[in-house]
């Protein structure tokens, strides 16, 4: 693995998108299948890429340097743009070029016709350069800078029918929100900047990773600043990933294409904000205080969000809230197992690497069943051509292969042995009811309402008899959908293998080769692994729970045994509540938008745009007025004053020579 | 008695002839007088020429003998000031007439139809 | 440095101090007769002072086209042009600039009389030539009339070429500015 063929993989996509936008698009047709088929064919490139990088980066003991290439240099300061490589690096590019390449081959459908057809793969193309960049970058600045980016083609896909007044809301929503998050990570790396003088004397640099994780570990800087570091720095990733209290943009996302949301909003983006902790782990594990506060976040948003799930008709914000909930507890897992581990006495750095093993490790799995969990909903979306499950059901019989792949994700999800979920989320649990017993709680609650809330979808959208369908036009797109059918291969396929990867994904940690690969524990047997867990009570504890979800789905949805609606009317006060969101929205838009900043702060900016900025513009003016008026006297058209006036400034002019010269 | 005559002398006198054509040229109304102001200059400022081809060129120019026509560069400049004087006033003059038909004045003060 | 040997003679001396007091007296009297027709006579009086001044500096092609052209054909056209304006009886007023400019120029004199004697000349002036580079200087001083043709039609012909255009221009400006409509 050379360097150069690590920036590749960045680059292979950004030409793809500079390819589409600057020729196929202006100069051929729009509707072009060379636009997909080139986004295809770069990120295939990127994925063969990640996977030399994965092969490379295995058996390395610490990250594989490259020395950074100077960008800027002003004085002392110097910013540099490299590639950090390590494990974590490898399995993020994997998922990242892995779910993406799935994702482009399911748009390759998904989006035939489309208008945007072109501009959605240019924009497709530039995410996963932005994301794979996130990835790779090896200073603040630089991922810093792939962070916006990211965000950016986030705002741009949500709102690719920006036609339609919701998307376009929902983009302007998702991109405010996030910001505010991401004020907070800015905050953190100026921080980092002014704490440059603290370990210059070291020749570190504040602004590069690896000098970062150096100057940690030796302790130069202090714990206040570390506390500080983390919350800002988490502070982006609770925007970036919609964790609690800046959850409210994700659900409202889905007004984007399904194949979007699969890939952003499911897959890669939000999980940028799990990535950003566990590439900062260091710091956090180095202020307990910030540990605690993303494990409680985490445990938090992963109930609260599961709550909502359960309520939603709309198919794609169930999903939307089951992932909000996921990365809850991504950031559960990170949090405990970093507190856990550091009990136990470990030195930072292993510490840092088990913990994030942990948390990653969900991350993995959860994209692919989470991606196929999107795409099977945006199968029956492009079949139905709504997204309402009321107006859904008995599907199973015209779209088989999408019950069965959809039915394989949400077993995942649910943490059914011996799928994927369940080996990442049976570690969580296992390291947080040694850390923290209500953190353990909340966790088992929400696997229980993970079960429920995803076999709801699948008894309401599948099983029964059909529900008729869209009423008015409320597809994608605006071909007519007399029956439901299956979806093309060209769909159909890349659910397949995502399917597949939902089944399997879970098994490299079976044996502990995944820790060991990010560079903790020991390797075991695999069955021993695989059948052993087994043995232990909690792997059957968290399946009793989510079993007893299922039934409770089943018993509701499934035989109509418990009437969903008179479930709905005793407990009104609460399904309404979870049903408005917590009036979470309402909240924010009265409490801080209307009256914070439009009564507040916009008046106020009103009253100094009309007195101070306006009153600066009228007066430049007025002078100037003023000014000509004065001097408009001098221009006499008389041409012998001029002369006169030509006369006086050579006199001066020679006095000058004459007497200062 | 008098100092020999020298260049100073010639470059005084050239002096006092342009400072009094810039005066009538810059106070007097009647556009005709303001040309033969114009004109004084002109001839003040042939007078330095011719002075200076005369006194300042040989230590200058004159090292060898095959450019010493050059010397006279200054009496050649004063033919095309005069060239350039002669038309001048032609145009100038005309232009007087001109405006003289249209306004019935030749004073430069009321000539000021670019003011409004 | 002295082509002639002419100017070191009081006799030069003498006229040149009259031609010069001649040529000032008679551009004083351009700028403040009051009469314009007789300030055009002085006018002339001043071409042909100037005229002197060129055969004193050894210009004498010069001075007869400054007689043929200024005192002849331009002094013509400007009292033409007195006449035909028919302004002579509102006489010679100055504008209300007239003190400033006055000023101007007596400051404009001092400081170019300043100049010219703070200046020295000398240096330039008392630069040894050789005996065959003075006698070249002679030479050319004593007919210049040749020589400033051969360079009108050598060395300066494009300038030469470009007066001839120039005057063209002008004389068709004029003739148009002036017609009838």
């Amino acid at each position: 693995m050379s360097e150069a063929a690590a920036w590749l993989v960045l680059f292979l996509p950004l030409a793809s998108f500079l390819i589409i936008s600057l020729v196929i698009r202006p100069f051929f047709n729009r509707y072009s299948q060379w636009a997909g088929y080139l986004t295809i064919l770069a990120i295939g490139g990127a994925l063969v890429l990640s996977l030399m990088a994965l092969k490379a980066t295995t058996g390395h003991e610490g990250p594989i340097g490259w020395d950074p290439h100077s960008w800027i240099t002003v004085g002392s300061f110097n910013l540099r743009l490299g590639i950090y490589m390590n494990s974590l690096t490898a399995i993020m590019l994997v998922v990242v070029s892995g779910v993406s390449l799935m994702v482009q081959v399911y748009s390759q459908g998904y989006m035939k016709g489309d208008p945007g057809y072109a501009r959605y793969f240019a924009f497709m193309s530039l995410f996963t350069a932005s994301m794979l960049g996130l990835v790779l970058a090896s200073n603040v600045v630089m991922l810093y800078a792939f962070w916006e980016l990211v965000g950016l083609c986030s705002y741009l896909l949500i709102g690719f029918w920006y036609h339609r007044p919701a998307a376009a809301a929902a983009a302007k929503k998702a991109f405010i929100v996030t910001r505010l998050g991401d004020f907070g990570f800015l905050l953190a790396i100026l921080y980092l900047f002014f704490h440059q003088g603290a370990i210059a004397g070291q020749g570190l640099n504040s602004l590069e990773i690896p000098d970062i994780y150096r100057a940690v570990q030796t302790g130069l800087l202090g714990t206040a600043v570390l506390t500080w570091l983390g919350l800002g720095i988490f502070a982006g990733a609770v925007g970036k990933s919609a964790q609690f209290p800046l959850h409210v943009w994700l659900p409202d996302a889905m007004e984007g294409p399904t194949p979007v949301s699969a890939l952003i909003h499911a897959a890669t983006m939000v999980a940028a904000g799990v990535f950003l902790v566990a590439r900062f782990f260091p710091i956090f594990e180095a202020a307990p205080a910030t540990l605690r506060l993303v494990a409680v976040i985490g445990g938090a948003t992963a109930v609260f969000a599961a709550t909502m799930g359960m309520v939603m008709n709309d198919i794609k914000r169930v999903v939307a809230y089951s992932t909000i909930s996921q990365l809850g507890y991504m950031m559960l897992g990170l949090g405990v197992a970093g507190l856990a581990v550091a009990r136990e006495g470990h030195v930072t750095a292993e510490v840092a690497r088990a913990a994030v093993a942990i948390g990653i490790f969900h991350l993995f799995n959860h994209a692919f069943f989470k991606a196929l969990l999107f795409l099977g909903s945006g199968s029956v979306n492009h079949a139905t051509g709504t997204v309402d499950m009321r107006l859904m059901g008995g599907l199973r019989k015209v779209m088989p292969w999408t019950y069965i792949t959809f039915v394989i994700a949400g077993l995942s999800l649910a943490g059914v042995w011996p799928l994927a979920g369940f080996w990442s989320k049976d570690e969580i649990l296992a390291v947080a009811l040694k850390e923290q017993p209500v953190l353990f709680a909340l966790a088992l609650l929400t696997v229980f309402m993970t079960a429920f809330y995803i076999f709801r979808v699948v008894f309401l959208t599948f099983c029964g008899e059909y529900r008729g369908g869209a009423p008015g036009e409320h597809g994608h797109d605006a071909h007519a959908h007399g029956k439901p059918h299956e979806s093309p291969p060209v769909m159909v396929v890349p659910m397949v293998i995502l399917s597949v990867l939902a089944v399997i994904s879970g098994f490299w940690n079976v044996n502990g080769a995944f820790s060991v690969f990010m560079g903790e524990g020991q390797t075991k047997g695999f069955f021993e692994g695989f059948f052993g867990i087994l043995a232990h009570p909690l792997p059957w504890i968290a399946m009793i729970v989510a079993g007893l979800g299922i039934f409770l789905a089943y018993l509701m949805y499934g035989s109509k045994r418990i009437s969903a609606e008179r479930m709905g009317e005793r407990f009104k006060p609460i399904y309404t509540l979870f049903y408005r969101k917590y009036y979470f929205d309402e909240l924010y838009e009265n409490l801080f938008v209307r009256r914070s900043l439009v009564n507040g702060l916009f008046a106020g900016f009103q009253k100094f745009d009309t007195n101070v900025v306006d009153g600066a513009v009228n007066g430049l003016a007025n002078v100037t007025v003023a000014t000509g008026k004065g001097v408009r006297r001098w221009q006499t058209g008389q041409l012998q004053l001029y002369g006169l006036f030509m006369g006086i400034g050579i006199v001066v002019i020679v006095l000058v020579l004459l007497f200062a010269g | 008695m008098l100092a020999p005559i020298g260049l100073e002398h010639f470059l005084v006198l050239s002096g006092a002839l342009f400072s009094i054509g810039l005066y009538g040229a810059l106070a007097k109304k009647n556009a005709v007088v303001v040309l033969m102001s114009i004109e004084l200059m002109f001839n003040a400022v042939n007078v330095a020429v011719v002075a200076f081809s005369r006194y300042i060129a040989p230590a200058t120019t004159a090292q060898l003998p095959d450019t010493a026509r050059f010397l006279l560069t200054g009496q050649v400049f004063a033919v095309f000031v005069i060239t350039v004087a002669a038309a001048e006033v032609a145009l100038g003059l005309a232009l007087v007439l001109a405006i003289y038909r249209l306004r019935a004045t030749v004073h430069v003060t009321e000539m000021n139809l670019m003011k409004q | 440095m002295t082509p002639t040997g002419l100017e070191v003679s009081p006799f030069f001396t003498l006229v040149w101090w009259v031609t010069a007091i001649g040529i000032v007296v008679a551009a004083w009297s351009v700028v403040f007769l009051r009469d314009v027709l007789k300030a055009a006579l002085a006018l002339i009086g001043s071409f042909l002072g100037v005229a002197g001044m060129f055969v004193m500096l050894n210009a004498e092609f010069l001075a007869a086209i400054q007689v043929l052209l200024y005192a002849g054909a331009i002094s013509i056209l400007i009292i033409f042009a007195v006449l035909l304006t028919r302004d002579v009886f509102r006489g010679n007023p100055s504008n209300r600039f007239e003190r400033l400019a006055f000023f101007l120029a007596g400051a404009l004199m001092f400081f170019l009389t300043f100049v010219i004697i703070a200046t020295p000349w000398g240096q330039l002036k008392d630069a040894q030539l050789s005996p065959e580079a003075q006698a070249g200087v002679a030479q050319v001083f004593s007919n210049t009339t040749p020589i400033i043709g051969q360079l009108l039609v050598q060395e300066y012909v494009l300038p030469f070429e470009v007066a001839s255009v120039l005057l063209l221009a002008a004389i068709l400006g004029a003739i148009v500015l002036v017609r009838e409509e």
